[in-house]
Order: structure tokens, then sequence, then C-alpha cells
């Protein structure tokens, strides 16, 4: 079935994700969608699926206007999507998972149609799952399977998949990769999302680029995959020039650290930071720098590995230790983890700042939360609650929040969501903070910002560190290539 | 002696019937990830409600309506308050608990210490003659012959039919639910106010057969929190937790004949058994498979072993 | 503003029930209401009596205050209560004829504070070292206090000659706490609770630990970005709760009962619960609203005799008051 999406807004309270996006699928094609993380493709996805209410625009099929408000009634109109972290029942065995959601289930189960109907799917796509297994046993791959099956089964007609390459093994990708070339084959539309630029050209015939909310450019195969990387990081000015490094000694080290943090995992790192360097560190979501930073910062411990703190091995410390050595950390998801929502500015300053005594200085505190709000200039009052700012105020809030001279600082993506005028003035604070010999490490979406700020460049790749170099040795062209996974040819 | 043997065991089926009922119906609650922490005042209302509708209607059908109904209602007010306004459901359970207990002591006031209608107990013609099952099996009342087959019913419930596994799914993961198109909101609602009725008509089976009439205390004092353990300690599986149910009963009936036996073995202490149980179950529910046990432990503790439905008493909202 | 609205809502909402309540028993809320103040205002003894529950409400509902802040749903606070009271019983039947009365008064106290923190302090450590939910173990635990209490009340602690709901024998009137003529309480109790209420407020306002829990309860992943210790303060805040517990229990076993009853707790514990709910979790409003609990529990006790009434009606509206609460605060959270 063709489908048109046509002029797709979506609002999440202030961000807008995307921004007036048209797209037309094609029947019996595999379209491919690419961009960077945040550039809009899940959102544009799970509004096609039903899963999000868009903002505003329209969508078509086979040329009429539609209207679906959830992801079931979107698959009777034949839409069906496997989502990033596969939405299925652990607890339940494949057979069940599987019939959850078909229409015309019988009444009683185990159903010997149902279960005819799953052995010939696997057949059909030389899928080997057993029926009767539980899904908390099947690997991320074979769940992947299943939910294809499903939605056959189910009678989708438009199947969407979003990042579904990602932690599965290459044999799994190829008989991925078959079973959707089969779907097309017989009649039905695929798209892919994905930010690996190797699978969407392997696989696809078509390819739409999304960057900031936008749909910039259109590709048909045969591909150039330099005309894709441009479309995909495009070129933005940068925001401010290096600073001047003077190298001193070791502040960190990591000795072939593996460790996991939530989903997501490094292996076997090993990496090095000096006093007054900063390093950038590239990579897309989910490849491993959110467990780096979280294991510098001695939130997540390694299961392998050590680290080293001034060659004073620190491995399995708690992050109290680490705090009192001199070591912070700047999260990317301020509300969730770096500040207190329901506590007041001063609350906060209180913590950061009052040291270890029993007795809380007021007082003081006071005085030195307006002395701070006002260096920082941090637009709010002491007793407002930190829920209550704004994403830049809440940013400043945070930096405020560290003391004069940090050991080691860490920092997760440190200027999203802000203007360029508050990316500048964070960029100058830090700088003149690497100045005066603090180690700098920070993650960033932003290569451009990777490039103008860092000295030296660390690029992680499905969760190892895959380029370690001085800034003036690579290249804008080959990190890009690095974080796609497509490593130097 | 065998008449006695088969008494003894008929008298352990009557009193774990309620226990049974109520237990299943937190089971299917749970099971869709809603926790209704309100058990004990729901059962204590339903006591009242149905020995005092019975008493002014002189039916004992309407008793028994009228306190599935009133379980109903309580379920409702959670539902309203934790599925569609979000509120915590753990609170919002924990207050309902003794605001029920007390309406009931209060409502039921006029009606206690008075003697009124029981549930007649029915013998099956033929079988209750039977020399040892008979009188262990067949001679109830109709309430306790509905909670032996509510067991398997309910079990064939949520494993051989599809609405039993659309709700096990709703307590599983709502989000992939959702996804496949159901109201996972409209399920969970369904499920809490069934368990509410059965809470209720458990109220009954007191108030109505194993310990009747109405007064303060009444006798049902507690068996909400002993059902919230069972089905802990039943791991969620209605046949596991029935059979929980029956062995507490036959903990609390064999410690009046060891009291009488050896005076001063503390009864006390086989009552309470289920909740140190239900603690060892949640322990063990977080660390199995972790550490390590001897082998003849590892066999008894594979009989504990249970997962909570993951999505339980997690707020969902849909949008 | 808000917060007064709200307030106003819950008022007028909870009065509407309550009176349907009455209604449906066929009694005049008027007389119900005129009852509840003669029960509590209409003499200095009935009042005493107010200040009879006020003080162990306080004690156990700042303790609580603590373990909500961190987010914890202290319900083992029954429990706790209840061996702060074995623990004094003990004491008192093990010293009381061997030192003075003072110190076996101290003696005791100090026990039953200690129990009542171990009691808590399980809970906490079953939390943190195999994530077992402090709902169903303090519950757990609370049943087995309570078994504890009637085995010891039914067994090694009985009167002589017969066992009895009664309770034990009372403590030797040497170790009786002094009260005035025709009060009801102790003096010292009172300012005790105050001290407690007031060491509370000040924990919260001034001391780093106040903050700390705080931060901990609204987001406990920042607090350790931060460099919070998260179990540490999980448990010694059970252990600070159950240590008020425990006095709570002293306070029903040496200054209410003289000795050890089966529902020696009087189900203040619960009843702390709901007080804190309807304090939303704040310090400032629980005196007052332990007050107006303490007021609904004492007037009821005379509804039976002037009304025939069952004197569960000041436990219904209180728990009316809270369910509003939670109804209202979350319905304007939700729209």
């Amino acid at each position: 079935m063709n489908v048109i999406l046509r002029n797709i807004h979506k609002f999440y309270g202030p961000v807008h994700a995307n921004r007036g996006i048209s797209v037309t699928f094609r029947e019996g094609t595999i379209h491919g969608i690419l961009g960077e993380n945040g550039a809009g493709k899940s959102t544009l996805m799970k509004i096609l699926a039903g899963y999000t209410p868009r903002s505003d625009g329209q969508i078509l099929i086979n040329g009429a206007p539609v209207d679906y408000s959830s992801p079931g009634e979107a698959l009777k109109y034949g839409i069906g999507m496997l989502y990033q972290d596969p939405l299925d029942f652990p607890a339940l065995t494949a057979i069940e998972s599987f019939t959850i959601g078909l229409p015309e289930t019988p009444i009683c189960l185990p159903s010997k149609h149902f279960v005819k109907l799953f052995e010939e799917l696997t057949r059909r796509f030389h899928f080997s799952i057993r029926p009767e297994i539980p899904v908390e046993y099947l690997t991320v791959g074979e769940r992947q399977q299943l939910e294809i099956m499903r939605l056959v089964a189910a009678g989708a007609q438009f199947i969407i998949l979003d990042e579904p390459t990602t932690g599965i093994s290459i044999r799994q990708k190829e008989i991925l990769f078959d079973a959707l070339r089969q779907l097309a084959s017989s009649g039905r539309t695929i798209v892919l999302v994905s930010h690996k630029l190797e699978d969407v050209v392997n696989l696809c015939s078509e390819v739409y680029i999304l960057r900031q909310g936008k749909c910039v450019g259109h590709v048909a195969a045969p591909f150039s995959k330099a005309e894709l990387l441009e479309y995909m990081f495009g070129q933005i000015p940068p925001p401010v020039s290096r600073c001047i490094l003077e190298k001193g000694a070791t502040v960190l080290w990591m000795d072939r650290v593996s460790a996991s943090w939530k989903k997501t995992t490094m292996i076997r790192c090993s990496f090095r930071v000096r006093q007054g360097e900063i390093v950038g560190v590239a990579g897309l979501e989910g490849s491993g720098q959110e467990t780096f930073l979280r294991v510098a910062a001695g939130i997540a411990t390694p299961h392998e590995g050590d680290l080293y703190l001034d060659r004073e091995k620190v491995t399995g410390r708690k992050r109290s230790y680490f705090k009192n050595r001199g070591i912070y950390f700047v999260p990317n998801d301020r509300l969730a983890e770096g500040l207190f929502p329901d506590l007041s500015l001063m609350d906060h300053y209180a913590i950061a700042f009052g040291g270890s005594s029993w007795l809380i200085p007021w007082k003081t505190i006071e005085e030195l939360a307006r002395e701070r709000m006002e260096t920082f200039s941090i637009k709010g009052q002491v007793v407002s609650k930190a829920a209550g700012l704004s994403g830049g105020n809440q940013q400043r809030l945070l930096l405020s929040l560290l003391p004069a001279n940090p050991r080691l600082l860490l920092l997760e993506d440190p200027t999203r969501g802000l203007d360029v005028e508050s990316a500048t003035w964070i960029w100058k604070y830090l700088q003149n903070l690497a100045q005066k010999g603090t180690a700098i490490v920070f993650s960033s979406r932003d290569l451009d910002e990777v490039f103008a700020v860092s000295h030296r460049i660390t690029a992680f790749f499905e969760g190892r560190i895959a380029l370690d170099a001085e800034v003036n040795t690579t290249t804008v062209d080959e990190v890009q290539k690095t974080i796609a996974g497509l490593f130097r040819e | 002696m065998d008449m006695s043997w088969g008494l003894f065991l008929g008298m352990i089926i009557a009193s774990a019937a309620p226990l049974v009922v109520a237990g299943i119906g937190e089971t299917l609650t749970e099971r869709a990830g809603v926790i209704n922490l309100s058990l004990d005042g729901t059962i204590l209302l339903g006591a009242m409600v149905g020995f005092a509708t019975s008493y002014a209607t002189n039916s004992t059908f309407a008793g028994v309506l009228a306190a599935g109904a009133s379980g109903t209602l309580v379920a409702a007010i959670l539902g309203l308050l934790c599925l569609k306004w979000s509120a915590p459901q753990v609170a919002v359970g924990f207050v309902l608990t003794l605001l029920c207990r007390d309406l009931a002591y209060f409502l039921g006031n006029p009606f206690a210490r008075i003697r009124g209608p029981q549930l007649t107990t029915i013998s099956v013609p033929f079988l209750s003659d039977i020399d040892f099952l008979g009188t262990a099996l067949f001679n109830h009342n109709i309430l306790t012959y509905l909670s032996i087959v509510l067991i398997p019913l309910a079990w064939m419930h949520l494993y051989l039919t599809r609405s039993g596994l659309i709700l096990r799914a709703a307590g599983e993961n709502p989000e992939a639910c959702r996804a496949r198109g159901y109201m996972v909101m409209r399920i969970r609602f369904v499920y809490l106010i069934l368990g509410g009725f059965l809470a209720g008509v458990a109220g009954a089976m007191f108030s109505l057969g194993i310990k009747p009439g109405w007064g303060r205390p009444q006798g049902a004092e507690g068996m909400g929190w002993i059902v919230l353990a069972l089905v802990i300690f039943g791991g969620w599986n209605p046949v596991r937790v029935s059979a929980g149910a029956y062995v507490f009963a036959s903990l609390q009936a064999m410690s009046n004949i060891v009291q009488n036996i050896w005076i001063g073995i503390p009864a006390q202490l086989l009552q309470v058994a289920p909740f140190p149980l239900m603690i060892l179950t949640l322990v063990l529910i977080n660390t199995s498979e972790k550490s390590y046990q001897p082998q003849s432990l590892t066999r008894f503790l594979a009989l504990l072993k249970a997962r909570p439905p993951a999505a339980l008493g997690k707020d969902f909202s849909e949008s | 503003m808000d917060r007064v609205r709200t307030i106003l809502t819950v008022v007028a909402i909870s009065t509407l029930t309550t009176c349907g309540a009455l209604l449906i028993v066929g009694t005049n809320p008027v007389d119900v209401f005129s009852a509840f103040f003669k029960g509590t205002f209409s003499s200095w003894r009935h009042f005493a009596h107010v200040i009879n529950v006020w003080i162990p409400l306080v004690i156990c509902s700042c303790g609580l205050l603590f373990t909500f802040s961190l987010g914890l749903w202290n319900i083992g606070v029954e429990g706790q209560i209840m061996l702060g009271a074995v623990g004094t019983a003990w004491v008192m039947r093990h010293l009381a004829d061997m030192t003075n009365p003072t110190v076996t008064l101290g003696i005791a106290f100090l026990m039953a504070c200690l129990l009542g923190a171990i009691w808590a302090t399980l809970s906490g450590i079953l939390k943190i070292k195999s994530n077992v939910h402090e709902i169903f173990s303090g519950l757990g635990l609370n049943f087995v206090a309570q078994a504890l209490v009637l085995w010891l009340i039914f067994g090694p602690w009985k009167r002589p000659g017969v066992a009895s709901m009664s309770g034990t024998r009372p403590f030797p009137a040497a170790v009786w706490f002094p009260v005035p003529e025709g009060w009801r309480f102790s003096p010292i109790a009172l300012v005790a609770a105050l001290l407690v209420m007031g060491i509370t407020a000040w924990i919260f306002i001034s001391t780093r630990w106040g903050l700390l829990i705080r931060a901990v309860g609204n987001n406990s992943r920042a607090a350790e970005v931060h460099g919070i210790s998260i179990n540490g303060n999980f448990l010694l805040a059970m252990a600070v709760a159950g240590f008020l517990a425990g006095m709570t229990g002293y306070y029903q076993a040496v200054f209410v009962y003289h000795r050890l009853i089966p529902a020696i707790s009087s189900n203040y514990g619960y009843l702390s619960l709901l007080v804190v709910m309807l304090a939303q979790y704040r310090w400032t409003p629980v005196p007052f609203i332990a007050l107006l609990f303490a007021m609904l529990h004492v007037g009821s006790i005379q509804l039976p005799l002037t009304l025939n009434l069952d004197s569960s009606l000041g436990g219904v509206i209180q728990g009316i008051l809270v369910l509003t609460t939670l109804g209202v605060v979350h319905f304007r959270r939700n729209s």
C-alpha cells in the first residue's frame, strides 16, 4: 500500500521534534529513514504507527486521508511497527506473545491453528523459534523475528522497523534482511529507520534523510555514501574556538574496562585524560559513551578492568569517594538525574556547598546562592523549585553547583537544547576551568561542537572505543564514518 | 475414627473457602497489574453487608449479592483514584482498608450480636454417603462448593483462554498490550472489580457461614492480610494460592488440637506462619539463581519460586 | 491559594459524605457533632484524655515523617510500637524490684526505643539487601510482633492463675509515672512529645540530614550523582522511625496501661500513617492533624452510650478525610 505523510508537525512541550515533514512510501519498496539521534526519525514513525498523536499534518493511505489514535487502530489499516525495544512479554511463551492481539483468536487456547500458522511463518522466513519457549530466553534478534511474524499474521501491509540492527549478530542481520526483502517482494511496504549508513545502503532502494526535525534529502539507489553523510550532518558554524592546551599529569586512567549501565555497555575500553585537557566523546546514542562517563564518575561499576585516579586504584569505590576526589558529573537528562525537581535552588546549593557539618548555615548559603545565580545569570528566585526553571537555566544551575576547581569534569551533552548564546557562554566557562587545570571529558551529538573545542577526540561504536586521536590528526569525515560503523577504508 | 478425619478435612475445606475465593480474586487483580491492598477492610465490609442484608431480606442469596456489590464499590473507588487519576495504589488501598473496617463496624452496629440467617448445608445425595470423602467433600454450603469449583475455573481462565492471556499481558507489559490494540485501563478495571466482588463475597462467607453473625470483632479481622500474603506465597497462581489457603486452614485447625494436648504451645506462631513465608518468598524472588544454596534446600525453595507480574502496582496512563 | 482550595474541597466533600453515612443509620448529624464537642471540650477530664491520645500520635507521626520523606512506606510501624512495649514490659518484669524506679524507667525507655529501631531496621535491611518492598516486610513483621505479644501474655508472662486478654500483671506501682491529681496524662510526657515535634521540625529546617533525605526521596538518581548515600539513609530513617515508634510503645505501656495488653498499640501506628498522609508528608500540619484525629478518637468513645452509635465513627471520618484528600490532590494533578 502507498502511504503519504503530508506536512507532519510534532511538539513535545516547547520542543519542536518534527517541523513539517512530507514523505511518500510506495508499495513493494524498502525505504530507509536516515538521520542522527534527535533528528526526529522515531517521533515520525511513532506518529505513523499511531503510538503518538501528531500536532499537525495529514496521513493518506492509498490517497485517502485517515485518522487513528492508537497502535491498534493503525494495525487495522495495515500499519505495524517493530519498536527499538521489542514490545513483547518476557514472562510468556513465544506462541503466547505471538497470539496476543491477533484478530480471530479463538476463545480457548492453545490453538492448534495458531501453532500451525506460527510454524508456517518460521519456515517461510527461515527463522528457528520454537513456539513453547519463553520469550525471555530469546535473543533480541529472535524477539524481532517473533514480532515480524506477528505483524505479518496480523495482516500488516506496511511494516516499520526502528533501529532493528542494534544489538543483533551479523548472521541474524542477514536473516532479518532476507525476510524483509521477501516481504517487500510480496507487495508489502517496508520502512527501515536507522542511523547506520551501511544497513541502509545494503537494504533500501530509497532513502529519506532527516535533520533537526526536517526532511532534508530524498535519494534513490545507487547511493553515494559521501552524499548521505553530508545530508545527515550538514554544516553548522562552530560555536567557539579551541583553547590552548598545557598538558599536565594524568588524572584518570581506565585500563581495559568493561561495564554496563541501563541498556548500554562498554567493552574493554582503555582511556587516559590529563590535567587541562578537553576530550570530546563522539558516538551515536547507545554506543557506550553513556556507560563510559558514568564509570569515570563512579556511578557504574566495572565488571572487568581497573580504574586509576592519580595512579591510585579506585575500582569499585563508591560515588562519594570519587566526588571527594574532585570528580564531578553533569548528566544530560537534567531533571531525571542531575537535579531535585521539587527542591528549591537554595536547597541545591546547600547540598553542594553545605560541607559535612551537621547544621546548614542557611545565611551563608543564601548569600552564596544569590552570588552564584548572579554569576551564572540564572533567572529565578532562591526559593523557586528546580523543576520550574527553563532548560538553559537548569544547565547553568548544574554548572553553578560545581566547585571552583574540580579535578575532572564529566559532561554529557552539555549544550543540548540550548540556544547559541547560552552554549557559547557555557563553553567559555568550561574552557576557563580547563585553563586552570581541570580535565574535561564531554560527550556530544554535535560533531562540530566536538571538533571546535576538543584537544582530543574519542569515538565510540558498539561499546568499543573505535577511534582515539588528537584533534589535528583526524577529520570530521573520519569520525562520522567511525561512529556510523564504517571504519577507515 | 474414619468419620472424624472426614469431618476434620471437611472443616479445613470450609474454613479455607473464603480465603480461596478472596485469594483467587486478588490473584486475578494483581495479574492484571493492580494491587488492591484494601482486602482486609473489603472482606469485613462484605461480612457486615452480607449479614445485614440477609437479616433484612431474610434471603442469604440477596446477602451474598449485596456483599459482592459492596466489594465492587470499594474496588471501583480504588480504580477511579488509581487508574483514572494515577493516585498511588498502596496509599489508596491502605486508607480504604482502615476506612472499610471502621465503616463496617459503624454501619453494622444495629446488627451486632443478633441471630440471623445462615447459608444452609447442602448434602449431595449419594456422594455424601461415601465413607471418608463424603463427609469431607460433599457436606458444605453452596459457597464452599463454589470455592472449590472456582480454583480450576480461574486456572483455566488464566492459562487456557484468550481473555486470560490478555489479562496476563496487561500485567506484564501494558505498553506492549496497548501497542497491540487493547485498552489496558479497561482490562485492569474489569479485573479489579471482579477481585473486589469476590472479596466481598468472601466476607459474606464468614458472616453467613464459618463465623456466623456480626459483631465487633467479627472474627474475620486480619484475614485480608493473610490473603495478600497467600497471593505472594502462591506465586500469583490460583492453584498454588488455594493450596496455600488449605495449608493455612490446616495449620489453624491443628493449632486448636495441639493446644488441647500440650497447653502452652504457642498457637499464635502457627497463625502467623503465612507472613514469614511471604517474606521468604519475596526474598527468593529477588535473590534466586544468584547465590549458592545447598541442594536439599534448593529443592524446597523451588516450590516457593515465583515471579510477580512485571508491571504490578505501576501506574500506566494511556496517551 | 491552591492549598486553601484543596482544603476547602476536602472538608466540603468529607462533611457531606459523613452526613450521608449518619443519615443512613438514621442519626441527626448535628447531634453527633455536638456529642463530639461535648466528648472532647466539655471538661478538663475529657480534654486531658484527648492530650493522652495526642502525645503518642505526635511522637509516632514524627518518626513516619522521616521515612515518608525518603518515599518509604513504613507500614511496619505497628509492630515497632508493640516491640517498644514488649521491651518496656521486659525491663519492668526483670528490673523493677532490683533498682530504683527512676533507673528502671530510664532503662525501659532505652530498651523500648532500641527494640523499635531494630524491628524497623529489619524491614530496611530486607529492602536494601533483597529488594523486598517495605510494605510486605512491614506487614509481616507486624503480625509476627502481634503473635509475640499474645504469646508472652498467654505464655511466659501470663498472670498468676489465668491468662486473659486483659494482659499481663500490672507493673509495680512504684514505676507508675506520677500524674497530677485529676490529670490523665503526665505533663512530662507532654513536654517530651513537644520536644520530639520540635526536634523533628529542627531536623527538617536546619540540619543537613533533613535536607539529604528530602533530596533522596525526591530523586534518588540525582542523589547518587551528588554522592549522597541512598541505602545508608534508608536504614537511618527506618531506625529513627522505629526509635520513635518504640517510644510510642513505651508511652502506651508505662503511662496508659501500666502493663502489656494484646492491643497495646491501640492502632496508633496505622492512625499515624493517616495523619502524615493527610499532612501531605510535611511536618507543619502534623500537630494540628494529630489533635483533630485525637479529638475524633476520644469524641467517639462516648457515642455508644449517648447516641447508641458504634465508636468507629471517628475512624470513618478520619478515613474519609484522607481518602478525599488523595482523590482531590490527584484529580487536580491529572487535569
